[in-house]
């Protein structure tokens, strides 16, 4: 609980201020805690009367954290090839491990992988834990789970990453839990702190907070990254490093759910979260009709469409094309949004693009805050102009 | 088949607005909501329970206003609601949150089919569902767009993933989260919401539920937060002005030096 | 607690969807399919036959909640209870325990056939005729724009029994859309309600057994005064919520909307606009709950109040959607813009159900009566 000692609060309302969650109010001279209040410990780090303190308690779970060395990544394989998130990590992997002084290992698992773990290497790893097995052709949680769980328990790598990604957003919750381990979902930031600690900054509530965790008294300290934040380093034919073949019988393969069939659905224009440019349409559009002219424009560049929530709730798009944050969250290049207001749904998914433009007709729309080009328009004018000129351009 | 469905209660995303100077949330007038996917996950269960027989009980953890949340599931077709609610729970995180929900669960007599959303709107972190599944050693699937039918103690249901899908084999007891694919949920009846006006929602604390409570809450939370901070507000930022005909040509200069980066 | 739900399914299933309607002229099943699972489908109908035993203050509610987003769905819906009011006010048991149940679970639904083309204002004019013969009534004619016509499971009819008794010589019955001989003709193309079907229904020798008949032989009539008089505030009430919707869209529009670099609502032209259709709109309401109020408590005398809140709703509904779309002026011409339609639809408050002329009648009527 956050406990305010009356005798020190001046009422100077600097954590009413900071509460970033409206838990804190000035009330007679006297800060007073709401229902909100999430125990984040912003207002206690911003109290210069040291009014305000949180009760920690005593940490049930405890380990020694020097008996923990290395930093993992967890690098999925799923229908004969390697996630390009796993090079993303072993690119932030490295540098952790650098800050660290440790090796910097992936695990790698799945039926038939054949050099694979080669490219692991190039791309940053000193070690790969190889199990290849048929047992593991199919991903379940519980038999990935096991192997995972096992080579933790087994080398005590003091950090563990996965991409957030289905497949390592639904098995490493449950090795964290059974690790008694900490685990923060969808990491957009990793750095090793001063106490040596790993630092994982994620966004909260729905992207308006920036929180950095810390783990301090678990390991592992494990931490789901998202796609397309962190950058894999140019592969280097010539490193070297060590494949470890690992023996499938030292491992627990069951698993109570069976995968009866893999189907393959997504067509690649759905690849949303890896297209350098995507082109989204909202509201604005008016009808699923307008999508046609975001798919011509999209065609043009070479890019993808994309959707906010309240035309896919409207039935304009299929889901797999909403960006936001029930949906799918990319950094492309280039983002342009037509139609869109900008509902922070849909900012936390697209607010890392590097390139923001903005098409609407409303100039009070909150879309063009973070728009790095804005346009108050008709769409309807706007965009065949902008793609009649584009093709003359080309030409 | 006695079926639990977790739900949480989370501030309603669609009213909160970025305050442009400040660059934190107003939250002004915003309401609490059932999180959207565990609206589904609710549909689901009453949906199965409807089909293949049952009860649905509706199961959350969080502060006494998380009872409205629970007669609004009563109101969409569940059959009892139950709140785990105590001040020491405050500050937990997955991993805190997990054990608590694990040990309401157990103090319910568990379950044939436990159902939650694939995440909540507020933390995004997706982990409290299988959490508790490998807290109650139950078989656990996540993402579920499909349930195509449960017979002879399993269910058959498809799994999203990213590139398409994969069919699978549950037996039960089991636990799966669910995306808002997997069914429209319904609109509360009428019937519906004079039942739910009436219900008496139990209400458990950690005693009740048999928790120690080391593992509770900020204490019993493996992760901390160690700071918080407002994003960084984006660079450079332009509004065109002129003609429609002089704005895109003006972003067509731009966006030609953006591509040939 | 009936007005959330209708509001929900307003906001859900029939604001999202009510332009395609009104552009296709879809029947909206799905949305009455909606209603239904909500429990609204029998929301008039006795709970005996499964209904939630609401009275006409309970229908107010709801289909103030529909028209505001649709009035097109809402006529679909207050028709098949108008259908149903004959069945509810003058039917035997058997013929309420046949019809009402599955009409209340929202299985079925029913239409209301009084209209032909020489009977309108003027029921009299009535020609459809109904013979008995053996154990079967035969009907043959033809009725005219009957809404939720070639969409209902049933009708409840009307025709004259016995020619030479004029007004005495009319009966109801019900007639089933899979009876011998009873067919569908023309579908209307209208102005406005697209979303509502309307169909002419035609009777070549269609037989029905005997027992379809809606209470006694001659009651036609008096089942038809009894049945307008408690539907009339259930159209009165698409106005308010029509005006409703309107306003709504107005206000909102003007806040937004910059001209001379501010707000257009700050103008006061705008604002008072604004202001006169809030208080008409708020006064149709008061008078149409205060109708259905009375109708609830005093069953008996209804017809001045009810005509009078029919006239009086449905006159500010077509006011208030025709300054809605001055207010957003050329985009409210447009059909990107809800307002238009919802002018459209208004126009048709002022004329079924009785036009309002007739209303005026009756009112007047009703006056002469009293002070004598």
């Amino acid at each position: 609980m956050l406990e305010i000692d009356p005798q020190l609060c001046t009422g100077c309302g600097v954590c009413e201020d900071n509460c970033a969650f409206g838990a804190i109010s000035v009330v007679n001279g006297l800060a007073q805690v709401k229902e909100q209040c999430t125990l984040c410990g912003n207002c206690v780090d911003n109290c210069e009367a040291g009014a305000l303190l949180i009760e920690q308690g005593e940490a049930a779970v405890k380990v020694n954290p020097a008996d923990y060395a290395g930093v993992w990544i967890y690098a999925e394989f799923r229908h004969g090839e390697i996630a390009p998130v796993a090079f993303e990590l072993l690119g932030i992997g490295r540098r952790l491990a650098a800050a660290r002084g440790v090796q910097l290992a992936a695990v790698l698992m799945g039926y038939d992988l054949q050099d694979k773990a080669q490219e692991l290497i190039w791309h940053g790893a000193d070690e790969v834990f190889q199990l290849d097995d048929p047992g593991l052709k199919d991903f379940t949680d519980e038999a990935y789970g096991n192997v995972l769980a096992h080579l933790i328990k087994e080398h005590k790598p003091e950090i563990v990453l996965a991409g957030a990604t289905a497949i390592g957003r639904s098995f490493i919750p449950q090795v964290a839990t059974s690790m008694g381990a900490g685990l923060t979902a969808d990491c957009t930031d990793l750095a090793i702190g001063e106490d040596g600690n790993l630092l994982q900054t994620r966004p909260a509530f729905g992207g308006n907070i920036m929180a950095t965790i810390v783990c301090p008294d678990t390991r592992p300290q494990m931490a789901t990254v998202r796609p397309m934040v962190m950058t894999a380093l140019p592969p280097d034919k010539g490193r070297q490093g060590v494949v470890h073949k690992l023996d499938a019988g030292a491992f627990n393969l069951a698993a109570r759910v069976k995968v009866l069939a893999s189907v393959i659905t997504a067509p690649d224009k759905v690849k949303l979260a890896e297209a350098e440019i995507v082109v989204a349409g909202g509201r604005g559009l008016e009808s699923a009709k307008g999508f046609a002219l975001l798919n011509e424009l999209a065609d043009l560049l070479g890019g993808s469409v994309a959707a906010s929530r309240a035309v896919v709730d409207a039935g304009w798009i299929d889901y797999p094309y909403q960006v936001g944050q029930t949906g799918k969250t990319v950094a492309p290049k280039l983002y342009i949004c037509c139609g869109i207001s900008g509902a922070i749904q849909h900012l936390v998914g697209m607010q890392s693009s590097e390139v923001i433009v903005a098409i609407n007709k409303d100039p009070a729309a909150p879309i063009f805050a973070i728009a790095t080009y804005g346009i108050v328009g008709d769409l309807f004018e706007v965009l065949p102009r902008l793609i009649t000129e584009l093709k003359n351009r080309t030409l | 088949m006695k079926i639990i469905v977790c739900l949480k209660q989370v501030p309603d995303a669609k009213n909160v607005r970025l305050d442009p100077k400040t660059n934190t949330m107003s939250r002004e007038g915003v309401k609490s909501i059932m999180n959207p996917f565990d609206e589904h996950a609710l549909e689901e269960a009453v949906r199965l329970a409807a089909e293949y027989g049952g009860s649905v009980t509706a199961l959350s953890m969080g502060p006494p206003q998380a009872g409205e949340m629970l007669r609004g599931a009563v109101a969409c077709g569940a059959d009892a609601a139950v709140l785990v609610s105590d001040r020491a729970f405050a500050g937990a995180d997955t991993w805190a949150t997990t054990y608590t929900l694990a040990r309401a669960v157990i103090t319910l007599g568990g379950a044939d089919l436990i159902i939650c959303g694939k995440q909540a709107i507020d933390g995004d972190t997706a982990q409290v569902g299988p959490g508790l599944a490998g807290r109650l050693d139950l078989a656990y699937a996540s993402c579920i767009k499909k349930v195509q039918e449960v017979k002879d103690g399993v269910i058959i249901a498809q799994r999203m993933m990213d590139d398409g899908y994969d069919e699978l084999e549950i037996p039960l007891p089991a636990l799966f989260t669910v995306v808002k694919e997997i069914n429209e949920p319904r609109i509360a009846s009428l019937k519906g919401k004079m039942k739910a006006k009436k219900v008496e929602i139990k209400v458990l604390d950690a005693a009740g539920i048999g928790a120690d409570p080391k593992l509770l809450g900020l204490a019993g939370s493996p992760t901390k937060v160690d700071k918080v901070f407002a994003p960084e507000a984006r660079g450079e930022r332009t509004m065109l002005t002129g003609t429609v005909a002089g704005q895109v040509t003006q972003l067509v200069e731009k966006l030609e030096a953006v591509l040939n980066a | 607690m009936i007005v959330e739900v209708a509001q929900q399914i307003t906001n859900e299933k029939v604001i999202p969807c009510r332009a395609e309607l009104d552009e296709t002229e879809e029947f909206p099943r799905e949305i009455l399919r909606e209603i239904a699972k909500a429990d609204l489908a029998g929301l008039y109908i006795a709970e005996e036959y499964g209904g939630y035993g609401g009275g006409v203050f309970d229908m107010v509610l709801a289909m103030e909640q529909f028209a505001r987003g649709c009035v097109g769905v809402a006529t679909s819906f207050a028709a098949s209870a108008l259908g149903a009011y004959p069945i509810i006010l003058s039917g035997s048991r058997e013929i309420k325990q046949k019809y009402l149940p599955p009409l209340a679970s929202g299985d079925k639904l029913a239409a209301f056939a009084l209209t032909e083309a020489n009977a309108g204002s003027d029921a009299s004019g009535i020609q459809t005729t109904a013979v008995l013969d053996g154990d079967e009534w035969v009907l043959n004619g033809t009725k005219q724009w009957i809404t939720n016509g070639g969409e209902a499971n049933f009708y409840s009819v009307i025709a004259i029994t016995n020619p030479e008794k004029g007004a005495r010589g009319a009966s109801m019955f019900v007639i089933e859309d899979t009876d011998p001989g009873f067919s569908y003709g023309h579908k209307e193309k209208k102005l406005g309600i697209r979303a509502s079907a309307t169909r002419e229904l035609i009777f070549k020798d269609c037989r029905i057994p005997r027992d379809r008949m809606i209470g006694r032989q001659g009651s036609g009539f008096i089942t038809v005064m009894k049945t307008i008089d408690r539907s009339r505030p259930g159209i009165a009430v698409l106005g308010v919520g029509l005006a409703q919707g309107a306003l709504d869209e107005a206000v909102k529009y003007a806040k937004q909307r910059i001209q001379f670099k501010k707000p257009i609502i700050s103008f006061q032209a705008v604002q008072h606009l604004l202001a006169d259709m809030a208080i008409e709109t708020e006064a149709a309401r008061a008078l149409v709950y205060a109708v259905a109020a009375h109708i609830d408590a005093h069953p008996n005398n209804m017809s001045k109040a009810s005509s009078m809140c029919k006239v009086f709703a449905s006159d500010v509904a077509m006011r208030v959607t025709t300054n809605a779309v001055q207010v957003l002026g050329g985009y409210g011409y447009m059909r990107d813009y809800p307002v238009e339609k919802m002018m459209r639809d208004a126009k048709i408050l002022q004329i079924y159900e009785g036009t309002n002329q007739i209303q005026r009648n009756v009112v007047g009527q009703e006056l002469n009566k009293e002070y004598n």
